[in-house]
Protein backbone atom coordinates (compact mmCIF):
# COMPACT_ATOMS: atom_id res chain seq x y z
CA UNK A 1 0.00 0.00 0.00
CA UNK A 2 2.81 2.35 0.97
CA UNK A 3 4.65 1.62 -2.25
CA UNK A 4 1.54 2.43 -4.29
CA UNK A 5 1.18 5.74 -2.51
CA UNK A 6 4.85 6.56 -3.10
CA UNK A 7 4.53 5.55 -6.72
CA UNK A 8 1.48 7.76 -7.12
CA UNK A 9 3.00 10.86 -5.49
CA UNK A 10 6.34 10.54 -7.30
CA UNK A 11 4.76 10.15 -10.74
CA UNK A 12 2.00 12.70 -10.20
CA UNK A 13 4.61 15.28 -9.21
CA UNK A 14 6.73 14.40 -12.23
CA UNK A 15 3.77 14.87 -14.57
CA UNK A 16 3.91 18.59 -13.79
CA UNK A 17 7.42 18.91 -15.21
CA UNK A 18 6.91 16.49 -18.12
CA UNK A 19 7.51 19.11 -20.79
CA UNK A 20 8.05 17.10 -23.93
CA UNK A 21 5.93 14.21 -22.67
CA UNK A 22 6.96 10.96 -21.04
CA UNK A 23 9.97 10.58 -23.34
CA UNK A 24 11.60 13.69 -21.91
CA UNK A 25 10.95 12.27 -18.46
CA UNK A 26 13.02 9.11 -18.96
CA UNK A 27 16.16 10.32 -17.15
CA UNK A 28 14.17 11.43 -14.14
CA UNK A 29 12.16 8.20 -14.09
CA UNK A 30 15.50 6.40 -14.02
CA UNK A 31 16.77 8.56 -11.18
CA UNK A 32 13.63 8.08 -9.09
CA UNK A 33 13.03 4.41 -9.80
CA UNK A 34 16.56 2.98 -10.03
CA UNK A 35 18.75 5.35 -8.03
CA UNK A 36 16.49 6.73 -5.28
CA UNK A 37 13.98 3.98 -4.52
CA UNK A 38 15.99 1.05 -5.90
CA UNK A 39 12.75 -0.46 -7.15
CA UNK A 40 14.67 -2.15 -10.00
CA UNK A 41 18.17 -2.36 -11.44
CA UNK A 42 19.44 -0.44 -14.47
CA UNK A 43 19.20 -3.44 -16.79
CA UNK A 44 15.55 -4.03 -15.97
CA UNK A 45 14.86 -0.34 -16.61
CA UNK A 46 16.44 -0.59 -20.06
CA UNK A 47 14.43 -3.76 -20.76
CA UNK A 48 11.17 -2.07 -19.81
CA UNK A 49 11.97 0.81 -22.13
CA UNK A 50 12.71 -1.72 -24.88
CA UNK A 51 9.34 -3.43 -24.33
CA UNK A 52 7.51 -0.09 -24.45
CA UNK A 53 9.30 0.75 -27.70
CA UNK A 54 8.28 -2.53 -29.29
CA UNK A 55 4.60 -2.18 -28.31
CA UNK A 56 2.01 0.04 -29.99
CA UNK A 57 0.64 3.03 -28.13
CA UNK A 58 1.52 6.41 -26.70
CA UNK A 59 4.97 6.99 -25.18
CA UNK A 60 3.52 7.14 -21.68
CA UNK A 61 3.30 3.32 -21.58
CA UNK A 62 6.85 3.00 -20.26
CA UNK A 63 5.39 4.38 -17.04
CA UNK A 64 2.79 1.59 -17.00
CA UNK A 65 5.57 -1.00 -17.28
CA UNK A 66 7.60 0.60 -14.51
CA UNK A 67 4.50 0.54 -12.30
CA UNK A 68 4.00 -3.13 -13.11
CA UNK A 69 7.57 -3.97 -12.18
CA UNK A 70 7.25 -2.10 -8.88
CA UNK A 71 3.86 -3.31 -7.69
CA UNK A 72 2.12 -5.57 -10.21
CA UNK A 73 -1.23 -4.75 -11.77
CA UNK A 74 -2.14 -2.21 -9.08
CA UNK A 75 1.23 -0.56 -9.61
CA UNK A 76 0.77 -0.41 -13.38
CA UNK A 77 -2.62 1.27 -13.08
CA UNK A 78 -1.48 3.59 -10.30
CA UNK A 79 1.57 4.75 -12.24
CA UNK A 80 -0.41 5.34 -15.43
CA UNK A 81 -3.17 7.29 -13.70
CA UNK A 82 -0.64 9.32 -11.69
CA UNK A 83 1.15 10.34 -14.87
CA UNK A 84 -1.98 11.13 -16.90
CA UNK A 85 -4.57 12.44 -14.47
CA UNK A 86 -3.14 15.73 -13.11
CA UNK A 87 -2.56 17.35 -16.51
CA UNK A 88 -5.79 15.88 -17.87
CA UNK A 89 -7.65 17.80 -15.17
CA UNK A 90 -5.69 20.98 -15.92
CA UNK A 91 -6.27 20.70 -19.65
CA UNK A 92 -9.96 19.96 -19.05
CA UNK A 93 -10.33 23.11 -16.99
CA UNK A 94 -8.27 25.25 -19.37
CA UNK A 95 -10.37 24.18 -22.35
CA UNK A 96 -11.87 27.29 -23.90
CA UNK A 97 -9.49 29.64 -22.07
CA UNK A 98 -6.48 28.86 -24.25
CA UNK A 99 -7.39 31.70 -26.64
CA UNK A 100 -6.95 34.19 -23.85
CA UNK A 101 -3.26 33.58 -23.32
CA UNK A 102 -2.27 31.93 -26.58
CA UNK A 103 0.15 34.17 -28.45
CA UNK A 104 0.89 36.38 -25.45
CA UNK A 105 4.57 37.20 -25.25
CA UNK A 106 5.12 35.27 -22.01
CA UNK A 107 3.33 32.22 -23.45
CA UNK A 108 5.49 32.22 -26.59
CA UNK A 109 8.60 32.85 -24.49
CA UNK A 110 7.94 29.77 -22.35
CA UNK A 111 7.21 27.66 -25.41
CA UNK A 112 10.43 28.79 -27.10
CA UNK A 113 12.40 28.35 -23.89
CA UNK A 114 11.11 24.86 -23.11
CA UNK A 115 12.07 23.36 -26.50
CA UNK A 116 15.89 23.35 -26.03
CA UNK A 117 15.43 21.96 -22.51
CA UNK A 118 13.30 19.09 -23.81
CA UNK A 119 15.98 18.34 -26.40
CA UNK A 120 18.57 18.15 -23.62
CA UNK A 121 16.33 15.78 -21.69
CA UNK A 122 15.87 13.46 -24.66
CA UNK A 123 19.63 13.41 -25.34
CA UNK A 124 20.05 12.49 -21.65
CA UNK A 125 17.41 9.77 -21.89
CA UNK A 126 19.05 8.32 -24.99
CA UNK A 127 22.40 8.19 -23.19
CA UNK A 128 20.93 6.63 -20.06
CA UNK A 129 19.02 3.94 -21.93
CA UNK A 130 22.18 2.97 -23.81
CA UNK A 131 24.24 2.97 -20.63
CA UNK A 132 21.81 0.95 -18.57
CA UNK A 133 21.42 -1.61 -21.35
CA UNK A 134 25.10 -2.40 -20.75
CA UNK A 135 26.25 -1.92 -24.35
CA UNK A 136 29.77 -2.64 -25.53
CA UNK A 137 31.45 -0.65 -28.28
CA UNK A 138 29.65 -2.64 -30.99
CA UNK A 139 26.39 -1.87 -29.22
CA UNK A 140 27.16 1.85 -29.22
CA UNK A 141 28.12 1.57 -32.87
CA UNK A 142 24.68 0.15 -33.56
CA UNK A 143 23.10 3.01 -31.56
CA UNK A 144 24.96 5.49 -33.77
CA UNK A 145 23.96 3.60 -36.92
CA UNK A 146 20.28 3.65 -35.92
CA UNK A 147 20.48 7.36 -35.09
CA UNK A 148 21.99 8.20 -38.48
CA UNK A 149 19.71 5.81 -40.39
CA UNK A 150 16.60 7.16 -38.71
CA UNK A 151 17.67 10.76 -39.35
CA UNK A 152 18.58 10.24 -43.01
CA UNK A 153 15.82 7.90 -44.17
CA UNK A 154 12.08 7.69 -43.80
CA UNK A 155 11.83 4.02 -42.92
CA UNK A 156 9.43 3.11 -40.14
CA UNK A 157 11.15 3.02 -36.71
CA UNK A 158 9.91 -0.55 -36.30
CA UNK A 159 12.57 -1.68 -38.79
CA UNK A 160 15.25 -0.39 -36.42
CA UNK A 161 13.55 -2.14 -33.50
CA UNK A 162 13.42 -5.38 -35.48
CA UNK A 163 17.07 -5.04 -36.48
CA UNK A 164 17.98 -4.45 -32.84
CA UNK A 165 16.03 -7.53 -31.75
CA UNK A 166 17.69 -9.69 -34.41
CA UNK A 167 21.22 -8.43 -33.76
CA UNK A 168 20.67 -8.77 -30.02
CA UNK A 169 19.39 -12.31 -30.34
CA UNK A 170 22.35 -13.19 -32.54
CA UNK A 171 24.62 -11.89 -29.80
CA UNK A 172 26.14 -9.16 -31.97
CA UNK A 173 24.95 -6.10 -30.06
CA UNK B 1 -13.67 30.64 -42.53
CA UNK B 2 -15.20 32.41 -39.52
CA UNK B 3 -18.58 30.88 -40.43
CA UNK B 4 -16.98 27.45 -40.11
CA UNK B 5 -15.90 28.14 -36.56
CA UNK B 6 -19.36 29.05 -35.34
CA UNK B 7 -20.82 25.86 -36.70
CA UNK B 8 -21.72 23.45 -33.91
CA UNK B 9 -19.40 20.43 -33.80
CA UNK B 10 -20.88 17.31 -35.41
CA UNK B 11 -22.61 14.91 -33.05
CA UNK B 12 -20.17 12.24 -31.89
CA UNK B 13 -21.31 9.50 -29.55
CA UNK B 14 -19.36 8.36 -26.50
CA UNK B 15 -18.85 4.98 -28.13
CA UNK B 16 -17.42 6.67 -31.23
CA UNK B 17 -15.01 8.64 -29.04
CA UNK B 18 -13.93 5.47 -27.27
CA UNK B 19 -13.38 3.46 -30.43
CA UNK B 20 -11.90 6.36 -32.37
CA UNK B 21 -9.25 6.95 -29.76
CA UNK B 22 -8.68 3.21 -29.36
CA UNK B 23 -7.80 3.15 -33.02
CA UNK B 24 -5.44 6.09 -32.58
CA UNK B 25 -3.82 4.51 -29.53
CA UNK B 26 -3.17 1.19 -31.23
CA UNK B 27 -1.99 2.57 -34.55
CA UNK B 28 1.40 4.00 -33.67
CA UNK B 29 4.69 2.77 -32.29
CA UNK B 30 6.74 5.13 -30.19
CA UNK B 31 4.22 7.95 -30.25
CA UNK B 32 0.82 8.24 -31.88
CA UNK B 33 0.46 11.98 -32.50
CA UNK B 34 0.71 11.79 -36.32
CA UNK B 35 -2.00 9.13 -36.30
CA UNK B 36 -4.17 11.30 -34.09
CA UNK B 37 -3.97 14.10 -36.64
CA UNK B 38 -4.76 11.77 -39.51
CA UNK B 39 -7.73 10.18 -37.77
CA UNK B 40 -9.27 13.33 -36.30
CA UNK B 41 -8.82 15.58 -39.33
CA UNK B 42 -8.99 13.26 -42.33
CA UNK B 43 -10.67 9.98 -41.41
CA UNK B 44 -13.36 11.00 -38.94
CA UNK B 45 -13.40 14.74 -39.82
CA UNK B 46 -14.22 15.58 -36.21
CA UNK B 47 -12.10 18.69 -36.51
CA UNK B 48 -10.54 20.84 -39.21
CA UNK B 49 -6.76 21.00 -39.52
CA UNK B 50 -6.87 24.48 -37.99
CA UNK B 51 -8.91 23.33 -35.01
CA UNK B 52 -6.53 20.44 -34.53
CA UNK B 53 -3.48 22.71 -34.50
CA UNK B 54 -5.23 25.07 -32.14
CA UNK B 55 -6.03 22.33 -29.61
CA UNK B 56 -2.67 20.66 -30.04
CA UNK B 57 -1.04 23.99 -29.20
CA UNK B 58 -2.51 23.87 -25.72
CA UNK B 59 -1.68 20.19 -25.25
CA UNK B 60 1.93 20.70 -26.29
CA UNK B 61 2.28 23.82 -24.23
CA UNK B 62 1.29 22.00 -21.05
CA UNK B 63 3.48 19.28 -19.56
CA UNK B 64 2.29 15.68 -19.42
CA UNK B 65 1.54 13.11 -22.10
CA UNK B 66 0.44 15.28 -25.04
CA UNK B 67 -1.77 12.69 -26.71
CA UNK B 68 -3.65 11.98 -23.50
CA UNK B 69 -4.21 15.71 -23.09
CA UNK B 70 -5.44 15.85 -26.67
CA UNK B 71 -7.90 13.02 -26.03
CA UNK B 72 -9.26 14.92 -23.02
CA UNK B 73 -9.70 18.12 -25.04
CA UNK B 74 -11.39 16.42 -28.00
CA UNK B 75 -13.50 14.22 -25.73
CA UNK B 76 -14.69 17.20 -23.73
CA UNK B 77 -15.63 19.09 -26.87
CA UNK B 78 -17.98 16.35 -28.05
CA UNK B 79 -19.13 14.72 -24.85
CA UNK B 80 -18.30 16.87 -21.82
CA UNK B 81 -16.81 15.11 -18.84
CA UNK B 82 -18.01 11.68 -19.94
CA UNK B 83 -16.54 12.30 -23.39
CA UNK B 84 -13.18 13.30 -21.96
CA UNK B 85 -13.05 10.18 -19.82
CA UNK B 86 -14.14 7.88 -22.66
CA UNK B 87 -11.63 9.34 -25.11
CA UNK B 88 -8.70 9.11 -22.69
CA UNK B 89 -9.80 5.64 -21.59
CA UNK B 90 -10.13 4.52 -25.21
CA UNK B 91 -6.68 5.84 -26.04
CA UNK B 92 -5.02 3.98 -23.18
CA UNK B 93 -7.05 0.80 -22.57
CA UNK B 94 -5.84 -1.21 -25.59
CA UNK B 95 -2.15 -0.28 -25.41
CA UNK B 96 -2.09 -0.76 -21.61
CA UNK B 97 -3.60 -4.25 -22.01
CA UNK B 98 -0.98 -5.17 -24.63
CA UNK B 99 1.89 -3.80 -22.60
CA UNK B 100 0.68 -5.69 -19.50
CA UNK B 101 0.61 -8.90 -21.50
CA UNK B 102 4.18 -8.24 -22.56
CA UNK B 103 5.05 -7.49 -18.94
CA UNK B 104 3.72 -10.90 -17.93
CA UNK B 105 5.80 -12.53 -20.66
CA UNK B 106 8.80 -10.59 -19.36
CA UNK B 107 8.16 -11.83 -15.84
CA UNK B 108 7.93 -15.40 -17.10
CA UNK B 109 10.73 -15.48 -19.66
CA UNK B 110 12.73 -12.27 -19.11
CA UNK B 111 15.52 -14.07 -17.27
CA UNK B 112 16.29 -16.31 -20.27
CA UNK B 113 19.57 -15.31 -21.94
CA UNK B 114 17.88 -15.10 -25.36
CA UNK B 115 15.28 -12.66 -24.03
CA UNK B 116 17.98 -10.62 -22.29
CA UNK B 117 20.02 -10.37 -25.48
CA UNK B 118 17.03 -9.47 -27.60
CA UNK B 119 15.88 -6.76 -25.18
CA UNK B 120 19.39 -5.33 -25.04
CA UNK B 121 19.34 -5.07 -28.83
CA UNK B 122 15.93 -3.38 -28.80
CA UNK B 123 17.08 -0.99 -26.07
CA UNK B 124 20.08 -0.10 -28.24
CA UNK B 125 17.76 0.60 -31.17
CA UNK B 126 15.50 2.61 -28.86
CA UNK B 127 18.48 4.64 -27.69
CA UNK B 128 19.43 5.35 -31.31
CA UNK B 129 15.88 6.41 -32.13
CA UNK B 130 15.93 8.76 -29.14
CA UNK B 131 19.20 10.32 -30.33
CA UNK B 132 17.65 10.82 -33.76
CA UNK B 133 14.54 12.40 -32.26
CA UNK B 134 16.62 14.75 -30.10
CA UNK B 135 18.75 15.67 -33.12
CA UNK B 136 15.67 16.43 -35.26
CA UNK B 137 14.18 18.55 -32.49
CA UNK B 138 17.46 20.42 -32.04
CA UNK B 139 17.61 21.18 -35.77
CA UNK B 140 14.06 22.55 -35.66
CA UNK B 141 15.01 25.16 -33.05
CA UNK B 142 15.39 28.65 -34.43
CA UNK B 143 18.05 31.04 -33.17
CA UNK B 144 20.30 28.13 -32.22
CA UNK B 145 23.18 30.22 -30.82
CA UNK B 146 20.83 31.50 -28.13
CA UNK B 147 19.05 28.27 -27.29
CA UNK B 148 21.32 25.30 -27.92
CA UNK B 149 23.59 26.21 -24.97
CA UNK B 150 20.57 25.43 -22.78
CA UNK B 151 20.36 21.99 -24.36
CA UNK B 152 23.99 21.40 -23.42
CA UNK B 153 23.46 22.67 -19.86
CA UNK B 154 20.44 20.40 -19.35
CA UNK B 155 22.44 17.44 -20.66
CA UNK B 156 25.28 18.17 -18.23
CA UNK B 157 22.93 18.70 -15.28
CA UNK B 158 20.75 15.66 -15.96
CA UNK B 159 22.87 13.03 -17.70
CA UNK B 160 26.25 13.77 -16.11
CA UNK B 161 25.62 15.42 -12.74
CA UNK B 162 22.33 13.52 -12.20
CA UNK B 163 20.59 16.53 -10.67
CA UNK B 164 16.84 16.26 -9.95
CA UNK B 165 14.79 17.21 -12.99
CA UNK B 166 12.14 19.46 -11.38
CA UNK B 167 14.76 21.94 -10.13
CA UNK B 168 16.67 21.86 -13.42
CA UNK B 169 13.49 22.40 -15.44
CA UNK B 170 12.24 25.28 -13.31
CA UNK B 171 15.60 27.06 -13.45
CA UNK B 172 15.87 26.27 -17.16
CA UNK B 173 12.41 27.62 -17.96
CA UNK B 174 13.17 30.80 -16.02
CA UNK B 175 16.49 31.37 -17.82
CA UNK B 176 15.64 30.16 -21.33
CA UNK B 177 12.21 31.79 -21.04
CA UNK B 178 13.84 35.10 -20.12
CA UNK B 179 16.16 34.87 -23.13
CA UNK B 180 13.20 34.05 -25.39
CA UNK B 181 11.20 36.90 -23.89
CA UNK B 182 14.02 39.34 -24.62
CA UNK B 183 14.37 38.07 -28.19
CA UNK B 184 10.63 38.34 -28.83
CA UNK B 185 10.56 41.85 -27.44
CA UNK B 186 13.44 42.88 -29.68
CA UNK B 187 11.78 41.25 -32.71
CA UNK B 188 8.51 43.06 -32.10
CA UNK B 189 10.33 46.37 -31.69
CA UNK B 190 12.24 45.88 -34.92
CA UNK B 191 9.02 44.83 -36.64
CA UNK B 192 7.37 48.04 -35.56
CA UNK B 193 10.31 50.18 -36.68
CA UNK B 194 10.19 48.62 -40.13
CA UNK B 195 6.46 49.31 -40.39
Amino acid sequence: MNTLLELFTEFALLSFVAFGGATALLPELYRVVVENHRWMDATTFAHLYAIAQAAPGPNVLVVTLIGWQVAGLAGALTATVAMCLPMSVVVYLLFGHWDRFKGARWQRAIQLGVAPLAVGLIFSGATLVGQSAGLGWIGWGFVLAVAVFSTKTKFHPLWCIAAGAALGLAGVV
Amino acid sequence: MSGEQNKAPPAVTLAALFFGFSKIGLSGFGGVLPFARHYLVETSRWMTAEEFNQQLGLCQFLPGPNVVNLAVVVGRRYGGLAGAIMAAFGLLAGPVAIVLLLAMLYDAYGAMPEAQRMLRGIAAAGSGLLFAMAFRMAMAIKQKPFFLPFTLLVFIAIALLRWPLPAVMLAGIALAGAVAYGLLKKEEKEGKEKA
